[in-house]
């Protein structure tokens, strides 16, 4: 069986897998990395979005043995410590889940939409997250969150409910910029 | 290297940032009414989750399930043999090896004398009914080797006539689903004489419409866990209902109650998917007993298209019978439903959900309700957010809106000249129920404010007379709806197979912290969050201090779960109650200890004093001497806790005014949402954040019906929606931002004052968006449009009144 080589979270795997197994179950069955779920079987809902080497993936959709060699990042290895990442803090602030199940998927989703427009429209937040089903919240606050961990990301620091405007950059350390690294601010209240 | 998360750390520092908003009149208590943002969210937004497929165990095995590729046939012979040769297979079953003991998949709501309940194995054994009925199983070392053991199963089948179309279903002559016939039950109502209102009346409309099959489409996939411990059993299940499930698990399989324990752990959305008594459940269970081992079963999402039950499926005929002026004189309903193949847990009483619902917010002298259930060769149909409420309000709300158009009248003016004024209730409408209270002029004022009412009737109007080919259509949805599931007596008068209490218990540990035991069970409703606030406020401890334990039987033994709407109006309700009997012991245990009469004694912020003095006891100090037990008073045990039941006398009326604009090309029948304002009436608030969430994924969902969602069969009786690029449910691409607000008209049915809100704007949209459509369509003539209104549906529906009309417009 070939034999793969992986940095999940942080922590390096050398992992023996059949040229099948999908990236999510390695993560999920053998690695325990169960923070990433799985909601689809044609790459559809988004569930399992994982950064594989810095992009978002849809783990289901990519082989273990495709990411051979490759850095992949769960929802789980974004917070260090007690901080949470800007994006998991914004998402609890506007109230961007019930259920909870496609948050994972939601929130690297996101993080990576971010590298490519690091202050999304709403209709630039809504296009960009076509490809991550949510069933519960009706995606109106999925897309504050998203524009308020924008704003974090970028050096504003809580930045009031979304729909105002960034560039309120109003004091506070600034946050971690690039996408997967934890922000340097804390979750206590200001 | 990543830190380790200290998930604990997460929620103590979110938990301190989430004093959102101002308390209210602190003499309302300071938790209730406020938006707190939910502790529920630390291990969700962390990875840090429980779902049941997470669930590993030591020997644990998977199971695999062949399913019918055959809508309807005999199954003539199943050989597993060659299954069990293949690598890493432990087991393979046929539906035959279980018949003596998989009993009959239950169906709890009987809805008539007539009703036929045919016997429903969880394997089929000589006959299956739908594509996707699971014939045989494997149970393997991995998910893997299951699936691949499968396709070494050999089941050979005798093909029958499938049976697809309700009406042909009832013709004579028509293929038999099952031997007593297609018809499963006809259940009939009246209030008031339809005769006499329909006579002579001035106006009479006739329409017919059809509610598509839907997929409920919870995010998380169905799973199940069923470990053997100790002499019993423990069953991890995605479910939104563990007690019912473990009482009927019991009843199926002859398991003894008291040795099964159900879990539900992290249960990710159920929308009614989840409340259900499934074969995979029951045969899990059974796997287990026979292999002596953990097993584990977890569907694909394909997999659960196919055999997760479906939801509405309805062909709904309603007469209106009006005044020139608009005034109602009566509703007669008529009433096709697709049972599917089986009745499951409540899959004939959904219909009767929306029997009492066809009058609406409106007056009438009569109402004339029938329903005739059917077997088809589908997957069954059972609970769908709503369920039965939806389709009634779609109906009745739909044919205001064309009884508007008929009479050429505002549908806002019908509305208000037909619907229950504010000082008229509690008011008991013809189909028997009591709205206990409601103020529709605040609710619709309000909403017509928000959206600009008569600015888009202007341009409306403006586009109209200069045929521009991208109409503007409003649509309106003056919404009510019974929920709150509860009163047990009206449950058990419609002969429903079980009570509509709520449970809970609230115990005050040692260092004073509180924990509280619900029956309901959350998977995303906020329960945790929402039921700290209640007991926060009704003991006067901080919110923080309080824990909610739930989804367990072996940790909250009673209850009757989550679906109707009902966790907050009956399950919250109980919270507090068994709050207020603690305090009714802290006190009698502070009056002892202040050696004061019972009576001096009053309670307020945490703190039981001796009227007109400062001595006192905090209830923090009441746990500790409580459980210290040195000095209590004759005859009282050591512990501060009370269990506590609610059961309402009245169902929870909800309501509000949806309001919907939608631009339709008329030329590619492409139809974009513009705006949608949304000012729902859900009594008193606990949470808003949370109510808010929840008006706004139901009204996606209810416009998920209106313009993308439909389940379709080929003629075979194939599903050819099987996965989530057939089966389009909205993304964030495809939605507006909704514009929702609140007015608050408090239950009288309840201490708190609260309604249901779960399943509010899902009831409300669809009629609001599909009323908006044809709207748009009416200068071309168009008076319907199927749902779900795709852009080919739309352009049909053009091109055929087009055609009627000789081609003038």
């Amino acid at each position: 069986m070939p034999e793969v080589t992986v940095t999940v979270d942080g922590v390096a795997y050398e992992e023996e897998v059949e040229p099948r197994l999908l990236l999510v179950h390695l993560l999920r069955d053998r690695l325990g990395r169960t923070g990433t779920p799985i909601g689809c079987d044609t790459g559809n809902c988004g569930s399992c979005t994982v950064l594989l080497d810095g992009r978002s993936a849809k783990s289901c959709s990519v082989l273990a043995v495709q990411a051979d060699g490759s850095d992949v990042v769960t929802v789980e290895g974004l917070a260090s410590g007690g901080d949470l990442h800007p994006m998991q803090r914004a998402f609890h602030e506007e109230h961007a889940l019930q259920c909870g199940y496609c948050t994972p998927g939601m929130i690297m989703a996101a993080i990576d939409l971010l590298r490519d427009d690091p202050d999304p429209s709403e209709e630039a937040v809504r296009r960009g997250l076509e490809g991550n089903l949510c069933r519960c919240t009706g995606y109106c606050t999925i897309v504050r969150a998203v524009r308020r961990g924008a704003r974090a990301m970028s050096g504003g620091r809580d930045a009031g409910p979304g729909g105002e405007a960034g560039g309120e950059a109003a004091g506070g350390p600034a946050g971690g910029e690039a996408a997967g690294e934890p922000a340097g601010e804390g979750v206590a209240a200001p | 290297m990543t830190e380790q998360l200290d998930a604990g750390l997460v929620a103590r520092r979110i938990a301190g940032s989430d004093q959102v908003g101002e308390p209210r009149d602190p003499a309302e208590g300071r938790e209730v009414g406020r938006a707190r943002r939910r502790r529920e969210d630390a291990r969700l937004i962390t990875g840090r989750t429980r779902w049941t497929d997470n669930i590993q165990l030591p020997g644990m095995l998977h199971v695999a399930f062949l399913r019918s590729p055959m809508a309807h046939a005999r199954l003539t012979r199943v050989d597993v043999s060659a299954a069990l040769a293949m690598p890493g297979v432990v087991a393979a079953f046929s539906g035959r090896d279980f018949a003596g003991e998989q009993g009959s998949l239950p169906c709890a709501w009987p809805v008539s004398e007539d009703v036929v309940i045919p016997d429903h194995p969880p394997m089929a054994v000589d006959r299956v009914r739908y594509v996707g009925e699971a014939v045989a199983c494997v149970v393997a070392t991995d998910r893997y080797r299951a699936a691949d053991a499968l396709e070494a199963i050999e089941a050979d089948y005798e093909p029958l006539e499938a049976v697809l179309d309700m009406t042909e279903a009832l013709s004579d002559g028509a293929p038999a689903v099952h031997e007593a016939g297609n018809q499963a039950f006809t259940w009939r109502f009246s209030g008031g004489d339809a005769d006499a209102a329909f006579h002579d009346a001035p106006v009479v409309l006739d329409r017919t419409y059809v509610q598509q099959r839907l997929i409920p489409t919870a995010m998380e996939p169905r799973a199940v866990v069923a470990v053997p411990e100790g002499e019993g059993f423990t069953l991890y299940s995605a479910t939104q209902i563990p007690h019912i499930l473990r009482v009927m698990l019991a009843l199926t399989t002859g398991i003894p109650e008291h040795l099964l324990r159900v879990v539900a752990p992290d249960v990710g959305g159920g929308f009614g998917s989840k409340l259900q008594v499934t074969a995979e459940e029951v045969l899990g269970l059974l796997l287990a007993r026979r292999l002596g081992r953990p097993v584990k079963w977890t569907e694909s999402r394909s997999e659960g298209n196919l055999t997760a039950h479906h939801g509405r499926d309805q062909i709904q005929r309603i007469s209106v019978a009006a005044e020139r002026d608009g005034r109602i004189r009566g509703v007669r309903v008529d009433l096709l439903a697709d049972m599917g193949a089986y009745l499951m847990l409540v899959t004939p009483g959904v219909p009767l959900l929306g029997a009492f619902m066809y009058s609406g917010v409106y007056k009438m002298d009569a109402y004339d309700f029938t329903c005739t259930g059917v077997f088809t060769t589908k997957v069954p149909t059972d609970a769908y957010r709503g369920a039965g409420r939806p389709e009634a309000t779609f109906a009745i709300e739909r044919a205001v809106d064309e009884l508007a158009a008929e009479l050429g009248l505002d549908p806002v003016e019908v509305r208000r000249r037909n619907w229950i004024s504010r000082e008229e209730f509690p008011y008991t409408t013809v189909a028997g129920l009591t709205y206990d209270s409601g103020d529709y002029e605040a609710a619709t004022e309000r909403a017509l404010a928000l959206f600009g009412y008569d600015e888009l009737r202007a341009e409306q109007a403006d586009r109209r007379e200069r045929r521009d080919p991208v109409q503007l259509g409003i649509g309106v949805s003056t919404y009510t709806e019974m929920c709150g599931l509860a009163p047990s007596r009206v449950l058990g008068s419609l002969s429903y197979g079980a009570g509509g209490w709520e449970h809970a218990a609230v115990r005050l540990l040692p260092t004073g912290k509180v924990e509280v035991v619900t029956g309901t069970s959350p998977h995303g409703q906020g329960h945790e969050t929402s039921w700290s606030q209640i007991t926060a406020d009704a003991l006067g401890v901080p919110f923080e201090d309080v824990s909610v334990l739930h989804g367990d039987t072996a940790v909250s033994p009673r209850g009757m779960d989550t679906y109707g709407s009902r966790s907050l109006v009956v399950g919250g309700v109980a919270v507090l109650a068994a709050c207020e009997k603690v305090k009714e012991k802290a006190k009698r245990l502070a009056a002892h200890l202040l050696e004061a009469a019972d009576d001096d004694v009053e309670f307020a912020d945490g703190t039981f004093r001796v009227r007109g003095t400062d001595q006192g006891r905090t209830i923090q100090e009441l746990a500790l001497a409580a459980f210290a037990a040195h000095d209590l008073p004759d005859g009282f045990e050591p512990r501060l806790d009370a269990d506590a039941t609610f059961d309402p006398e009245n169902f929870s009326f909800p309501h509000g005014t949806h309001l919907c604009a939608v631009e339709a090309d008329t030329e590619t029948g492409r139809v974009a949402i513009r705006s949608y304002v949304a000012v729902d009436d859900v009594g008193r608030v606990v949470n808003p954040l949370i109510v808010e969430g929840q008006v706004r994924g139901g009204i996606a969902q209810g416009i998920g019906q209106a313009l993308f969602e439909e389940a379709v069969h080929d003629t075979g009786g194939n599903l050819l929606t099987t996965t989530m690029a057939d089966y389009l449910i909205p993304s964030a691409a495809d939605l507006p931002d909704f514009v929702t607000d609140r007015t608050e008209t408090p239950a009288t049915s309840n201490p708190l004052g609260v309604k249901g809100v779960g399943e509010a704007g899902t009831i409300a949209a669809t009629p609001a968006v599909v009323n908006a459509v044809v709207d748009a369509l009416r200068p071309h003539g168009v008076r319907d449009v199927p749902m779900p209104c795709t852009p080919e549906r739309v352009w049909r529906a053009l091109a055929r009144s087009r055609a009627n009309d000789g081609g003038t417009r």
